[in-house]
């Protein structure tokens, strides 16, 4: 019962990877870029959200809601200013930008909130604490149901965006040719500017949800867009429901690892991630895909 | 039209940098063991940039995690050290091992591209730092000294480590200069310009890119072991810790990537920011680092090197080739 129990704690903890990696898996599908600053952004999320439940006495939803416009302008700007220039020249250099990027965002945050850990959990009420005994051995919690449902209504509605609205059409244009998209009259730049918008507010989303869930500090940034990554690269890159299945997969590789020693938890992501690297480099054509 | 390699410039700087050498190695002769320390960080600092700069600037791979070559060093030195190999051989043996573990990681780690080699070697960083976290003989995440130097008295240590040390930044960047002089560098060069051309014109991109990944994993164990020897303490949380990449990236993309003397000027501004009062000050210098990095990698892709040599047509060690008028011969 205990392998039953972790593997739907696994499911619940993997739903919050695929909302983390959601953003990473949109840009990577749209612009052929990894955002390395992508988990600090996660986190800045989560601090812009602190600061508004702890100025305005907000529930934290509501206070993610005023946070999001903020992050969304961020993540428009972002496109604009730093990643614009950088997918001009090589692949290299996005890299090295965004990387640039984390190390300045995680500086800032560590000069303003101080390495102190900060938490959202307690300001959420009885969410973070309600759960339900649905079996012996087998518990459902509240936060968990909620991270599980809003996953996946955010992979829904990007679904519907991709394949039904007039953003989402030049999205997945851009994403198949950018050049021939630009000849039929599609401004790219505008395109991967939105598109990194959408990327940086679910971003903050999975802030959001860290902070609710965990603590965190200055420094979670790294951690978070590893596992991102990894739950991206797990469901296959530039797949947008692959990473929802990725995100799950990761979780419950964690949660069966911390079944055999609390220890081994990050590391057996860590090793299903590298297995799935080795087993499809190179396949597929890493295009951003939605179902039809 | 002949093609040349050296030019006076080269050949004076040439000369120059092994007058250098072994003025730096009188260094512990003169000096307080305090300066000697500090330039042993100096020269930590040119060999990780010079290997950084092997994978990045040549072979195109982006690593974020170096580190994890920089720990199985440090690591490695402790382990055979405590099961009473010689500490200085023990550096040795550790060295040894970081290079020898680069080549089965080369395998899995080649054949990813961009972000999945830079996140991947980031997470093999991790896995092994996990590994060192889990293991009680290592001191598990508190630390553990390297008890064993302690049998020598600090000045001759001291010394010791620095005369190390240059071997190590010596070897590694003289092993990198002449590969970079061979048949095999010109091959290199040109994967660095464009891989496709390069791959079209029947250069083995795999095997180039394996000798520089081997090259930068042996080159980051050294940089581990001097890291030990230097501070007697290592923990996992910073010896494996991200900022070692983000410190090789900054002097790499200051100095000039690609560049072959741009790695080494850019640890030299790396080392004078370190010594000054801004980087005790906290976070704010890492801001500057990493505003910094970022600027370079948009604005000034070749480096405060690559920029000086294309507007002078400088360069110091001749590394790469150039077309020279010949003479004309008078007729007859």
């Amino acid at each position: 019962m205990s392998v039953a129990n972790a593997i739907l704690q696994g499911v619940f903890l993997g739903a919050f990877y695929a909302v983390l990696a959601c953003g990473l898996s949109i840009m990577f599908g749209v612009m052929r870029i990894i955002n390395l600053a992508h988990g600090d952004l996660a986190v800045l999320g989560a601090y812009i959200t602190f600061v508004i439940v702890d100025r305005l006495g907000l529930s934290p939803f509501v206070a993610f809601l005023i946070a999001l416009p903020v992050m969304i302008a961020l993540g428009y700007l972002l496109h604009l200013t730093i990643l614009e220039r950088s997918l001009r020249s090589g692949i290299l250099t996005p890299l090295l930008a965004t990387f640039g990027l984390s190390i300045v965002v995680q500086n800032l945050l560590l000069i303003i909130f101080s390495p102190d850990v900060h938490s959202l959990g307690r300001s959420a009420g009885s969410l973070t604490t309600a759960s339900w005994q649905v079996a012996s051995g087998l518990s459902v919690s509240a936060l968990g149901i909620l991270v599980l449902v809003v996953a996946v209504l955010v992979f829904g509605a990007l679904q519907l965006v991709l394949s039904r609205t007039r953003l989402g059409w030049t999205m997945r244009a851009t994403a198949e040719d950018a050049e021939a998209a630009e000849l039929v009259g599609i401004n790219s730049r505008g395109t991967y500017a939105w598109a990194t918008a959408l990327a940086v507010a679910i971003a903050a989303l999975g802030g959001l949800f860290l902070g609710i869930r965990s603590v965190f500090d200055p420094v979670s940034g790294p951690t978070q867009l590893i596992f991102a990554f990894e739950a991206v690269v797990i469901g296959g890159m530039g797949s947008l429901w692959g990473t929802l299945l990725g995100g799950i997969a990761l979780g419950v590789a964690q949660t069966l690892g911390a079944q055999l020693n609390p220890e081994f938890a990050v590391i057996s992501g860590h090793l299903l991630f590298l297995v799935v690297l080795i087993a499809r480099f190179g396949g597929g054509r890493m295009v951003l895909r939605v179902a039809r | 039209m002949k093609v040349a390699r050296w030019t006076r410039t080269s050949r004076l700087f040439t000369g120059g940098t092994v007058v250098v050498a072994v003025l730096l190695a009188s260094v512990p002769l003169v000096f307080d063991p305090d300066v000697v320390q500090k330039l042993t960080t100096l020269l930590i600092l040119v060999l990780l940039a010079a290997m950084w700069n092997a994978l990045a600037g040549y072979g195109g791979l982006l690593s974020v995690g170096q580190q994890a070559f920089i720990g199985i060093g440090a690591y490695g030195t402790v382990f055979f050290a405590n099961n009473g190999v010689t500490p200085y051989l023990a550096m040795l043996f550790a060295t040894v091992l970081a290079g020898v573990i680069s080549l089965p990681i080369s395998l899995f780690a080649l054949r990813l591209r961009a972000a999945q080699f830079a996140i991947g070697m980031w997470v093999i960083a991790e896995v092994i730092s996990i590994l060192v976290r889990l293991d009680k003989n290592l001191g598990a995440g508190t630390g553990i000294s390297l008890i064993q130097l302690n049998q020598y008295l600090p000045n001759f240590r001291q010394a010791y480590t620095f005369w190390l040390a240059l071997a190590f930044a010596i070897v590694f960047i003289a092993a990198l200069f002449f590969l970079l002089r061979s048949p095999l560098g010109t091959s290199l060069q040109a994967i660095r310009d464009d891989e496709d051309a390069a791959r079209s014109l029947g250069v083995h991109v795999a095997a180039r890119k394996r000798l520089l990944f081997v090259l930068a994993g042996f080159g980051c164990g050294a940089a581990g072991v001097l890291i030990v020897a230097n501070t007697l303490f290592i923990e996992p949380g910073s010896v494996f810790s991200v900022q070692w990449s983000a410190y090789m990236i900054f002097m790499v993309l200051v100095g000039g990537l690609g560049t072959f003397e741009g790695p080494i000027l850019g640890a030299i501004i790396l080392f004078a920011i370190l010594q000054t009062t801004v980087s005790q000050g906290g976070p704010w210098y890492l801001v500057g680092l990493g505003t910094t990095a970022a600027l370079f990698a948009l604005l000034l892709p070749r480096g405060l090197w690559g920029t000086i040599e294309a507007r002078l047509g400088l360069r110091l060690l001749p590394v790469g080739y150039r077309v020279v008028e010949a003479k004309r011969a008078e007729p007859a």
